[in-house]
């Protein structure tokens, strides 16, 4: 009786499994059409709509073609792909990928190098600062897209009362500002950075070491942030925070914590992504709109002594074909789509056009004078982060390193001369 | 026997101040997922928004040709989580309470080991076991499905639902069992007709717990699934942070519109432990 | 109430098949009848995986190179044990583990304990502390991020407002400091675990057992003492199995909170091997920490059931 019962419990979940297996398995067969799956971002740059809507473009084109597109969060991207690139398994085709990733996604091979494809007109028409972030080992492995730096951004209305007409263009000089507004209380913390203990801090270090005229590695590829320019850099936030000018909360801090600070008018400077300057200025937003202004990134007096006017960090992103797609050549064919100047100067309202002219379009300097002119004018200062395989497992460190000096743990020499030796480690292996 | 007016008034303090410690974050989820930025941040802060935003909500509840992306997909990850959360807790309860029963009262030789092996399987931390099963999943052709997702739960709850429903199958007196067993019952009959009514408070709280870890889970569904069709709600709640911005009033939208059907689910269940405690007050 | 059998017949397996000859054969097939779903169903799914991770844990691999394993012996567990870094996250692991188990038992007991002696509105209190458990994590800890922030955090504007902090406090920036309010948050969030389990517990305690202890002439304190504390002992046990196993693996209210910052002051174990797993790509060292995390968290598993069950057989 009881073996009876659970024999044909046992036969209707035998048969509910092959039912499932089934179905799905008929669900792969059913395609006649070329499908290419694309994997992008939910948040940032183009909203999936208007994402949905070039696509529906690119298939009415191209009507053989039929595109999945899949968004998901920053945070995911990079482990999603990872673990579907690693699994053999290819399951996209087309991949949006950060700058920091291309290296290791080179390196492991799942990126297809289409240097011999990039449209002559596009490359004529854009930036070497455009194409350092899909390049590795001076090959093409994606398009730019999402074309994004650092900017400076202050409180007009907070400079203007400490006594102050125009923003500073060295670190040193906001430092003396940001003192006389703590002198002044108009503002307990003037700077607030985003230096927790993630990537943030690491595109924030990329601007104070080369604003101070440092570098990651030398000609020679040898890693050198510990050198003097590195550690007076961090000297420098560890004082600020240590003083109370840089929020000593900025240790704990992401871009979207900093843009808080500044929004609830708690603080006068801080340095963050393009995304802060509509938002901060937004009524809904924000408890100073109309009050925060971008300029030129600062460097140390040291950097413009040795020619640096300014430095900043190229946090961009790419689109790449997977190296195991089925279908290279639409692949291709839909990110140059994505990323022509046709499509670029049509949705221009999320994204930074990668085409040079397009900068100085009439038009689109119309929708957004100040961010476009901004981005024109910072975009040759910016540095990308090493372009080196391990870049994580070094950031990482490097990201601690940073930490221990500012929570004043280590000094901003050994916590560096710590993070060199790992990094040396690192390219040995 | 009845509290003194002290000791009711103690209580009453007591009360107040556990409700106030679970409610106070929930009460500022709420408020984020009403009020605009500009107010959230505002010192001190607005307990109480002056520009009521209920576009969060209206967005979610009442699809329109207007409602975002990402709307749409919370509205389709809520249906998901709910049918995957519901299916795992009632496979669970299936394969456990019959293994939990063997464990606990059948004398079986190797039967400890067997319980310690079953929990062992929870102790491996998900991170490593990710990469084979989605090698697994996708060579069957399971990726992005809500059955792939019930399996993996199962695999999850399973060993805490025999764990803890074998301790509490173990609490019934075995004179109960006996006496049936005397009476020529088997042993499923006695399961399901003296063990299981004995032992409802128990396998509410398993029901309870299931349903739980099934809603919760967010590494698997992010790694295994990518559209709506099987999208889970954690992960649509984590699809309202972009690469820089996050969307806080959404996110808090969606852990308020969140915990509603697990509210509901506690309902239901907690009605049988709420029998077994009237049936307790008899004891004193 | 207890484990595997322990409560009424002292010592399970191995002896109990001579102890009922009549019925040991029938009764051990049918029980194995009984517990061969979930077996096979646990074996179908994890073989591979586990035969796998324990494989990739002798290797030198790659996730990026999944061809050029080599294999490296116990390489990385030795690695492992001689690195600081390795040791420190262990220790923050459990610290963060006993911490907040601790505190979720005992609040967990006393709530419980509080909602059964049923004062004015205890129905409403018992449903209400499942609401921290009902609201994702992922949804919770971004909430309990911004309650926590230095410029404009609800807990420094309700403090203020109280009179109890004279500025804002950038609470998550000291190491230490951040840990504890992730046990916090983790506090808020399971607590209602340990009441769901401990009010189930006090409430399958049959009648009877009562009843025979009053006929026994035994006073309410002794019934308390003779019925109650041994029937929660057993849910203690399952309490702290369960939780303990979850704690030990802390994740995601870690992601979210602090990224394991600052200063690596929140950089617990399950973080570590997330690290190496998916953002370096060191599979094989990930794969060893998963077993080592495996280990610890069974070593625990059994001194709990060594301690608390040897105490059940006492009571008997």
């Amino acid at each position: 009786m009881a073996h009876q019962r659970l024999g044909r419990i046992g036969l209707a979940a035998t048969a509910t499994a092959l039912a499932i297996v089934a179905a799905s398995v008929g669900g792969v067969l059913a395609q006649d059409k070329v499908s290419l799956n694309m994997i992008s971002m939910a948040q940032a740059g183009m909203t999936p709509d208007e994402m949905n809507a070039v696509i529906s473009e690119f298939v009415e084109l191209n009507p053989g073609v039929e595109i999945v597109p899949e968004y998901v969060a920053y945070d995911a991207l990079h482990d999603k792909i990872a673990t579907g690139m690693a699994s053999g398994q290819s399951p996209f085709d087309i991949m949006l990928v950060d700058d920091i990733w291309f290296p290791e996604f080179a390196e492991a091979g799942w990126l297809t190098d289409i240097s011999a494809d990039v449209p002559a007109d596009m490359l004529a028409d854009s930036s070497q600062a455009a194409w350092d972030i899909v390049s590795y080992d001076g090959k093409q492995y994606g398009l730019p897209w999402l074309l994004d730096q650092l900017y400076f951004f202050y409180n007009e209305d907070m400079l203007t009362q400490a006594g102050f007409d125009a923003p500073p263009t060295t670190w040193e000089e906001m430092t003396d500002m940001a003192q006389a507004m703590k002198d002044q209380g108009i503002v307990d913390n003037p700077i607030v950075l985003p230096l927790g203990q993630i990537e943030a801090a690491i595109t924030q270090f990329v601007a104070f070491l080369y604003g101070n005229g440092g570098e990651f590695f030398d000609e020679a590829g040898n890693p050198v942030f510990n050198s003097p320019e590195a550690v007076g850099a961090v000297q420098w936030l560890a004082d600020g925070i240590a003083s109370g000018l840089i929020n000593p909360a900025s240790t704990t801090y992401g871009e979207e914590d900093a843009r808080n600070a500044i929004s609830a008018g708690k603080a006068a400077f801080t340095v963050n992504w393009t995304y802060m300057y509509d938002l901060a200025n937004n009524p809904d937003e924000s408890a100073v709109p109309g009050q925060i202004k971008m300029a030129m990134m600062p460097a140390f007096a040291k950097g413009v002594e040795a020619g640096i006017p300014s430095a900043t960090n190229n946090g961009s992103m790419g689109f790449a074909v997977s190296s195991g797609s089925a279908n290279p050549d639409a692949a291709m064919a839909f990110i140059e789509y994505l990323t022509s100047k046709d499509v670029q100067k049509r949705y221009s309202a999320h994204v930074t056009p990668l085409w040079t002219s397009l900068a100085s379009d009439p038009e689109l300097l119309a929708a957004q004078p100040v961010l476009l002119a901004m981005f024109a004018e910072q975009w040759p200062f910016a540095h990308v982060r090493p372009k080196v395989p391990y870049y994580l497992e070094m950031s990482q460190t490097l990201q601690v390193a940073l930490q221990e000096a500012l929570v004043g743990s280590k000094s901003a020499q050994d916590a560096l001369d710590g993070a060199v030796a790992v990094a040396v480690d690192l390219a040995g292996e | 026997m009845h509290p003194s007016r002290l000791e009711r008034f103690l209580a009453l303090l007591v009360t107040v101040f556990i409700l106030l410690v679970i409610f106070l974050p929930v009460a500022w989820m709420v408020i984020s997922s009403v009020s605009p930025r500009e107010e959230l941040l505002a010192t001190p802060p607005h307990w109480i928004p002056e520009r009521l935003d209920l576009s969060n909500y209206t967005d979610i509840l009442a699809p329109s040709a207007e409602s975002s992306n990402m709307a749409t997909t919370f509205r389709a990850a809520l249906i998901n989580s709910i049918q995957v959360a519901s299916a795992v807790t009632a496979i669970g309860l299936l394969l456990s309470i019959p293994a939990a029963y063997a464990l606990a009262r059948i004398p079986m030789r190797g039967g400890r080991t067997t319980m310690t092996a079953i929990l062992a399987t929870r102790m491996l931390p998900a991170i490593s076991t990710v990469i084979p099963l989605y090698l697994v999943a996708s060579s069957l052709g399971l990726m992005d499905t809500k059955a792939v997702l019930v399996v993996l739960y199962l695999s999850f709850v399973l060993p805490f639902n025999v764990w803890i429903l074998s301790g509490f199958f173990g609490t019934i007196p075995r004179e109960i069992e006996e006496a049936a067993h005397i009476d020529g019952a088997g042993r499923l009959r006695i399961l399901v007709s003296v063990v299981l009514p004995l032992a409802r408070p128990g396998i509410a709280a398993t029901a309870i717990y299931s349903f739980l870890l099934a809603w919760d889970e967010f590494f698997f569904p992010l790694i295994f699934t990518s559209t709506r069709d099987a999208k889970m709600v954690p992960v649509a709640i984590s699809e309202f942070t972009g690469r820089h911005a996050v969307d806080f009033g959404a996110m808090a939208t969606g852990g308020v519109l969140a915990a509603v059907p697990v509210i509901i689910v506690v309902l239901v269940f907690n009605k049988l432990i709420v029998t077994g405690l009237t049936a307790g007050a008899v004891k004193e | 109430m207890t484990h595997a059998g322990t409560t009424t017949k002292p010592t399970p397996p191995p002896k109990p098949t001579r102890s009922r000859p009549r019925l040991a054969l029938p009764d051990s097939l049918a029980g194995w009848l009984l517990v061969a779903p979930t077996v096979l169903f646990l074996a179908a799914v994890f073989a591979y995986p586990v035969v796998s991770t324990a494989l990739t844990s002798l290797q030198d691999a790659k996730l990026t190179k999944p061809g050029e394993a080599t294999f490296v012996g116990l390489e990385n567990y030795t690695d492992l044990a001689s690195s600081d870094a390795f040791w420190q996250a262990i220790w923050r692991t459990v610290y963060f583990t006993v911490v907040s188990v601790g505190l979720e038992l005992i609040l967990g007991i006393a709530i419980a304990a509080f909602i059964s002696r049923r004062f004015a509105g205890w129905r409403f209190l018992r449903l209400a502390i499942f609401v921290p458990w009902a609201v994702p994590t992922i949804a919770a800890a971004t909430m309990f991020r911004w309650i926590y922030n230095a410029d404009y955090g609800a807990l420094n504007g309700l403090l203020f407002q109280l009179g109890a902090i004279d500025q804002y406090v950038p609470w998550l920036a000291d190491p230490f400091a951040a840990m504890n309010f992730v046990i916090v948050t983790d506090i808020w969030k399971s607590t209602p675990f340990v009441v769901l389990i401990v009010l189930a517990a006090v409430a399958g305690i049959p009648g009877e057992l009562y009843e025979a202890a009053r006929i026994d002439g035994a006073s309410r304190w002794q019934s308390f003492w003779r019925v109650t504390l041994p029937m929660l002992k057993g849910g203690i046990l399952l309490v702290l199995v369960v939780r303990t196993v979850e704690a030990f693996r802390v994740f995601d209210i870690i992601y979210i909170l602090t990224g394991g910052g600052p200063a690596n002051g929140t950089l617990v174990i399950s973080y570590v091997a997330y690290q190496e797993t998916f953002r370096f790509f060191n599979l094989g060292r990930g794969a060893a920490l998963s077993f080592i995390i495996s280990l610890f968290v069974l070593m625990a598993a059994l001194l709990y059931l060594r301690l608390l069950s040897t105490r059940q057989g006492e009571t008997r």
